[in-house]
């Protein structure tokens, strides 16, 4: 098993003719995974990789059986697009776009709840199921199948953890990245959620970092509702407040969102905690 | 963004927000047209600026013009004053708190409000605080509006007056993508009218495209900093001494924080996100060059980016440009032995693991 995603997923690629679509559709097509569909306006009709192109959204879903969208398209554009997606009954929208204002997003993520779909991002790296499915710019050659959920909101501070369990032979179910702005659509709460009813996960990697207050929502859950055990990386120690740290969710701002506390309340919950990323593969094997 | 609270209060106007009576100076001569007793007010975008001197009261031309050559060029907190705002003097009777912000966990807009205004809000205790959280599918409504306002124990007239604030800066707060907009204190003066004396708006950087009319001031950065936003990349100046340059703000940050792990002090974050254009890179390492660390820490993961197409674009920025001071790497990923050859090649330090390079960095900044 896996969660959110799995080998029947069908995906179609908003933003499928540009060099990052065109790339991305390739790399998942590598990976396995079924892209059924690209969507750009006013590309209908053509091709990319074998995969055809539509005009909207509406046209793709009637003509192809996807049912998972993945969001490439500029800022700008992406809210229309996200909504586009929602409108034709998309049940899984991946958005990996940067720098959407979070308004925007504010507004998605409330209607994806109204229409009962599961939103990632914005601003992620997509999700992976090793063995299964890809959805999203996850490069391919750091996987490995396996036990280990991963939930995370950075991008290639993941990929090097997920690396080095795969070297220590440790594999993955599913690696889902949240993604790095202040307001996604899935948290850690959801992963966590996701992961300990999956069968095939036996642990929980969690990569945090400054801002906001989902590590700490997340201990509190985990205390309550997680059996499984949890992993925890936190990154942005050293951040000073009030300086946005590369992410834009990535910010001390009103004294709330330190990594201290979200290591506190990691440790309260028994969350076992690594001080480097290549020590969460030493922790998992030491205690899995 | 940060708005100077002249700006904020230009957009009160526009939104029909009572703001005091005033006028924006940037001379010193520029004292015409005014009514005493005055509040001249230095723009600098920090808090605390009252206790620091930079409020001052003038009661007639002549106190105005010693005040203002006080206060121009005098440098509050790090900021030198180059804008005062001189405001008739207002009368309070009460002053409130009023805000909206983000929460981020219930990803909703968040009204707060307490009518123990004039302080700073974190100081107020929780149970004077009052909550409301808006779906941004439905909007503000008359009853979030109606529960707030009845916790302050306003009198009906000024009750609607509030109520009538509360909604303009609502629709403030989502026109123009702010991250918060708040009124500290807004005033009811003895004569029942209501007013905003003081600013604070915040505006999403990631939206400032649609609002042109907002003149950026990019303040609090550093010359840097400013440099580095125009060139299109994440650098931030920390007040330390080793230079950071990773990619991904994750792997940046987790960098950081391994350097202070061996004692070590991050002087720059420099984030080259999922690049390895040589072109970003020779400008990643100019800017680094520029904020003169001890020592340059490398920190590169290399998923779908080639760690060897990195390595080639900062040997050849480094051969053509020479570079002061000692650059330790570490490299991880596709092609990174290729990449650890050519680094090596140039006279980089190269190590094994992040804990390695980390420690070496330390030493060397240190100068062991």
């Amino acid at each position: 098993m896996s969660i959110f995603v799995d080998e029947k997923t069908t995906v179609l690629v908003q933003g499928a003719t540009g060099h990052q679509g065109r790339f991305h559709i390739q790399q998942m097509l590598n990976f396995g995974t079924k892209v059924v569909a690209g969507v750009t306006p006013g590309k209908g009709g053509e091709e990319v990789h074998g995969v055809p192109v539509f005009d909207t959204v509406i046209d793709a879903v009637n003509e192809t059986n996807a049912d998972t969208s993945l969001v490439l398209v500029p800022a700008r554009f992406a809210k229309d697009a996200v909504f586009e997606a929602l409108d034709a009954d998309i049940k899984t929208i991946v958005v990996i776009t940067e720098h959407i204002p979070f308004h925007d997003a504010m507004e998605f993520v409330h209607y994806a709840k109204y229409k009962d779909a599961i939103l990632i991002g914005p601003n992620c790296p997509g999700i992976a199921s090793p063995g299964k499915t890809k959805v999203g710019i996850l490069p391919n050659g750091i996987f490995l199948e396996g036990y280990v959920g991963v939930a995370s909101r950075s991008g290639t501070l993941t990929y090097e953890i997920v690396n080095s369990l795969s070297e220590k032979g440790m594999g993955q179910s599913t690696c889902v990245g949240l993604g790095g702005d202040p307001i996604t659509g899935t948290t850690f709460i959801d992963a966590l959620k996701a992961f300990e009813e999956d069968k095939d996960t036996k642990a929980i990697v969690l990569v945090g970092e400054i801002g906001g207050t989902a590590e700490e929502d997340a201990a509190e859950y985990i205390k309550e509702f997680v059996e499984k055990p949890v992993f925890a990386f936190i990154a942005g120690v050293t951040a000073p407040p009030g300086k946005r740290m590369g992410h834009a969710g990535a910010i001390i701002a009103r004294g709330k969102g330190t990594a201290k506390s979200k290591i506190e309340a990691f440790r309260k919950a028994d969350v076992k905690l690594a001080c480097f990323p290549n020590e969460i593969a030493d922790l998992v094997e030491q205690y899995c | 963004m940060k708005l100077f609270e002249y700006q904020g209060k230009e957009l009160f106007q526009k939104y029909d927000i009572p703001v005091p009576k005033g006028k924006l100076l940037t001379s010193k001569e520029d004292v015409s047209g005014l009514v005493f007793p005055m509040v001249l007010k230095a723009q600098v975008p920090i808090g605390g600026r009252g206790k620091a001197g930079g409020i001052r009261i003038a009661g007639n031309t002549d106190e105005a013009k010693k005040i203002m050559s006080d206060l121009f060029g005098m440098n509050l907190k790090g900021f030198i004053v180059n804008k005062i705002l001189a405001e008739q003097r207002v009368e309070v009777e009460r002053e409130i708190y009023l805000s909206f912000s983000l929460d981020r966990s219930r990803r909703m807009s968040l009204l707060m409000a307490s009518g123990e205004g004039g302080v700073d809000i974190e100081s107020v205790s929780d149970d004077l605080i009052f909550r409301e959280w808006i779906n941004p599918l439905i909007g503000i409504q008359s009853f979030n509006v109606r529960r707030i306002v009845s916790k302050l124990r306003l009198s009906d007239e000024e009750g609607k007056k509030v109520s009538r604030i509360i909604y303009q800066m609502y629709r403030l707060f989502r026109e123009y993508d702010c991250e918060l907009v708040e009124i500290n204190p807004l005033v009811i003066t003895p004569k029942g009218e209501v007013v905003a004396l003081d600013s604070k708006i915040i505006i999403n950087d990631d939206a400032l495209y649609r609002h042109e009319d907002i003149v950026m001031e990019d303040m609090g950065l550093t010359a840097l900093e400013k440099e580095a936003r125009r060139r299109g990349i994440s650098f931030i100046q920390l007040d330390g001494d080793i230079g950071v340059i990773a990619n991904g703000a994750g792997l940046t940050m987790a960098t950081l924080d391994a350097l202070k792990y061996f004692k070590g002090k991050p002087g720059v974050f420099l984030d080259l996100g999922g690049t390895d254009d040589p072109e970003k890179v020779k400008q990643a390492f100019e800017l680094m060059k520029k904020a003169k660390p001890k020592v340059i820490l490398l920190n590169l993961f290399g998923g779908i980016t080639k760690c060897d197409t990195v390595a080639r674009g900062v040997k050849a920025v480094i051969t053509k440009q020479g570079i002061e001071c000692p650059v330790v790497t570490r490299i991880k990923g596709m092609n990174e032995d290729i990449a650890k050859d050519i680094l090596k090649d140039a006279g980089l330090i190269t190590t094994t693991s992040l804990q390695d390079a980390a420690r070496r960095s330390c030493e060397t900044a240190a100068g062991r």
